[in-house]
């Protein structure tokens, strides 16, 4: 055996291991204890149970879910009526100042998102910035209620998530052949038309993958609920959440994980199989 | 084929462009006539591909207009002019079926779907891609997707045909059978083509006029035989077919066009429409086709060049050989095989006197 098939296979192998350990077997005790019984005393006893997965058809966490998927659909469809623009208008500034952008887009990662979401609770505060920059305007005569409703939620969502959408979007729109464009425009298609007709649907899987990327976070944001949302505006994470650390139910909280876990994958499976479609329509017969 | 009385269908006038200083188009004004096939032949980066652009209104010009059709389509904007281009990559709609892809430009011009169907239809026929009609252009070879981007462009019926280097990505065998169907196509529907290429064997083929350029300046524009038989300067001369050339002195007028020129110490008759004076400097060019070689004996003398056969090449038709003259230059020339003449060959290093036919030559001043 020569050295580099044996690092291949050590390589290989550490992956392996860390795969096992940390995600494959953390996993499995997630699904194993969705199916067992909450105990007080020992948190989990080992009796079999499908109560927890019927329990999330409990109107109180049906609610919630739907109120969630709800939310997380209005921040994921405001990222792409104010992405698309600004991954198009990026995508058509000069190669020299793209990068610069980009980068501007992901510098506030650099900053931790519980942190930016305190920030937001600044901004939107009764006596925040926002009141009193509209206060000062004379657009409002006395300070909106901001925080704790919907409106904050997804304003936080948002904020968070729109680099999500920019980047796969600025690179799907970046990627489309100039040549197509000018075609378009031979064959006598106004700017409009040639957006329609040509941009748009060969950005699809761009826009597809920006979706999915805001959306499935989103979901899952507990604590942009909990430090914006007050009581009413819950998340399926701060359900999972409230299970696991306040009411010690770790079984019910299993199962609501792995709910949203199979959700989000019949939802990356749909993406795989539409990109899939895009791409076969490119390919072959 | 040429007609100067036939009506300009396109004019360039004062055209001038330049991108970040660099001047790209330098003062081009040229006639393009109603049906003619013209090519722009030129070396990349000549420009050739710019002024296409601009006559389709893919570029502007910094000065100078367009006129098509005697109307100024200089502020036109691409999509309001009746002119289509077949682009150099072929720049299909890759998400669209051939029908699709063809029935654009007609869809934007918003013509009913019953008449689109029949022209897309009829134009499938022309190209002969019915049966690839709801393929995907990914689904297709080189040579039909080049075919697609032909009849995408030739259903919308335009007054000017524009194709940038459209047969560039072919292979040679393809690149031939196009090249025909190309010219076939042209004289069925009686569109002014305009071909760009930097082919020149290409425009020779298919041109009715070529227009050479040049650094964004016309060099010479004429048909395929002006352009190789009487190059009006040395850079057609050398970018078109092999050439010889010969720096000469003039010795004497004979008689009108007849003038006794001095070629390395040898003299010879040139003719030309160039008035001369005695003692000019000129250049004497011949292609390899028009030379003619005499074997010598290796002591003999001749008042004619001499040199040696240095290589030699057999290319079916034709036998190629580079001469060293004495003076240190090589020349080239091509000899068509003599039937009645089966050993007809030359040996390396063979001594020969080289001559040419008289006034095949073609003779230009040093500019």
């Amino acid at each position: 055996m020569n050295n580099s098939s044996m690092f291949k296979r050590f390589s290989i192998g550490i992956l392996l291991v860390w795969l096992s350990v940390f995600v494959l077997l953390p996993n499995l005790m997630i699904i194993v204890t969705s199916f067992l019984t909450r105990d007080d005393a020992n948190l989990i006893s080992l009796t079999f149970t499908l109560d927890n997965y019927v329990r999330l058809f409990d109107p109180l966490y049906f609610k919630v879910l739907t109120h969630s998927v709800y939310m997380a659909s209005i921040a994921t469809f405001i990222c792409l009526i104010i992405g698309y623009p600004f991954a198009y208008t990026i995508s058509q500034l000069p190669k020299k100042i793209r990068p610069i952008l980009l980068f501007l887009i992901i510098v506030p990662f650099w900053t931790n998102s519980l942190i930016r979401t305190y920030g937001i609770k600044v901004l939107l505060a009764k006596k925040g910035l926002l009141n009193a920059l509209l206060l000062n305007l004379h657009i409002i005569d006395e300070p909106l209620r901001m925080m704790y409703t919907e409106f904050a939620v997804i304003f936080a969502l948002v904020y968070i998530l729109l680099p999500f959408m920019i980047l796969p979007l600025y690179s799907s729109i970046e990627k489309i052949d100039k040549s197509l464009i000018e075609a378009a425009k031979d064959l006598g298609a106004s700017k409009f038309t040639t957006f329609l007709k040509v941009e748009l649907p060969l950005t699809l899987p761009g826009i597809i993958a920006g979706m999915l990327l805001v959306f499935l976070p989103a979901m899952g944001m507990f604590y942009i609920a909990d430090l914006v949302g007050g009581a009413k505006n819950l998340l399926i994470g701060n359900t999972i959440k409230t299970q696991f650390l306040n009411i010690r139910d770790w079984p019910f909280g299993s199962a609501a994980s792995i709910t949203l876990t199979v959700f989000m994958a019949g939802l990356l499976f749909f993406y795989y199989k539409v990109g899939k479609s895009i791409k076969n329509r490119g390919n072959n017969a | 084929m040429l007609n100067k009385n036939q009506n300009s269908i396109i004019r360039l006038a004062n055209a001038k462009k330049s991108f970040d200083n660099k001047v790209i188009i330098n003062d081009l004004t040229l006639d393009i006539y109603d049906g003619e096939f013209v090519t722009i032949l030129g070396p990349s980066g000549c420009g050739k591909t710019t002024v296409l652009r601009v006559l389709a209104g893919l570029e502007t010009l910094d000065s100078g207009d367009i006129y098509l059709d005697d109307k100024c389509i200089t502020q036109v904007p691409a999509e309001k002019r009746n002119t289509n281009t077949v682009f150099q990559g072929y720049a299909l709609f890759p998400h669209m079926t051939v029908f699709e892809n063809i029935a654009f430009g007609l869809r934007m011009q918003k013509i009913p779907e019953p008449e689109i169907k029949q022209r897309v239809n009829e134009m499938l026929a022309i190209v002969k891609l019915t049966d690839f009609k709801d393929r995907q252009p990914a689904q297709l070879s080189g040579g039909q997707q080049q075919r697609v981007a032909i009849a995408r462009a030739v259903v919308n019926q335009p007054k000017v045909l524009l194709l940038d280097e459209s047969l560039s990505a072919l292979d040679y065998k393809l690149r031939k059978e196009m090249q025909n169907e190309l010219k076939m196509l042209q004289r069925k529907l009686n569109i002014t083509f305009i071909f760009v290429t930097h082919d020149q064997e290409e425009a020779l083929t298919m041109s009715d006029r070529i227009i050479v350029m040049n650094n964004g300046s016309v060099e010479q524009i004429g048909t395929p035989r002006e352009i190789y038989e009487t190059p009006t300067n040395l850079f057609v001369a050398k970018f078109i077919g092999e050439i010889n050339i010969f720096p000469a002195v003039i010795d004497s007028h004979i008689d009108e066009d007849k003038y006794l020129a001095n070629v390395h110490g040898c003299q010879y008759t040139i003719s030309t429409d160039l008035t001369l004076e005695k003692n000019q400097s000129v250049n004497i060019l011949l292609r390899p086709e028009d030379l003619r070689i005499k074997e010598l004996d290796d002591k003999a003398t001749s008042v004619q060049i001499t040199g040696h056969i240095i290589e030699r090449n057999y290319k079916g038709m034709t036998l190629d050989s580079v001469i060293r003259l004495d003076s240190g230059e090589r020349v080239q020339i091509s000899e068509f095989f003599d039937e009645d003449d089966p050993d007809f060959d030359h040996s390396l290093g063979q001594k020969v006197a080289v001559s040419w036919v008289e006034s095949w030559e073609v003779i230009l001043t040093n500019e």
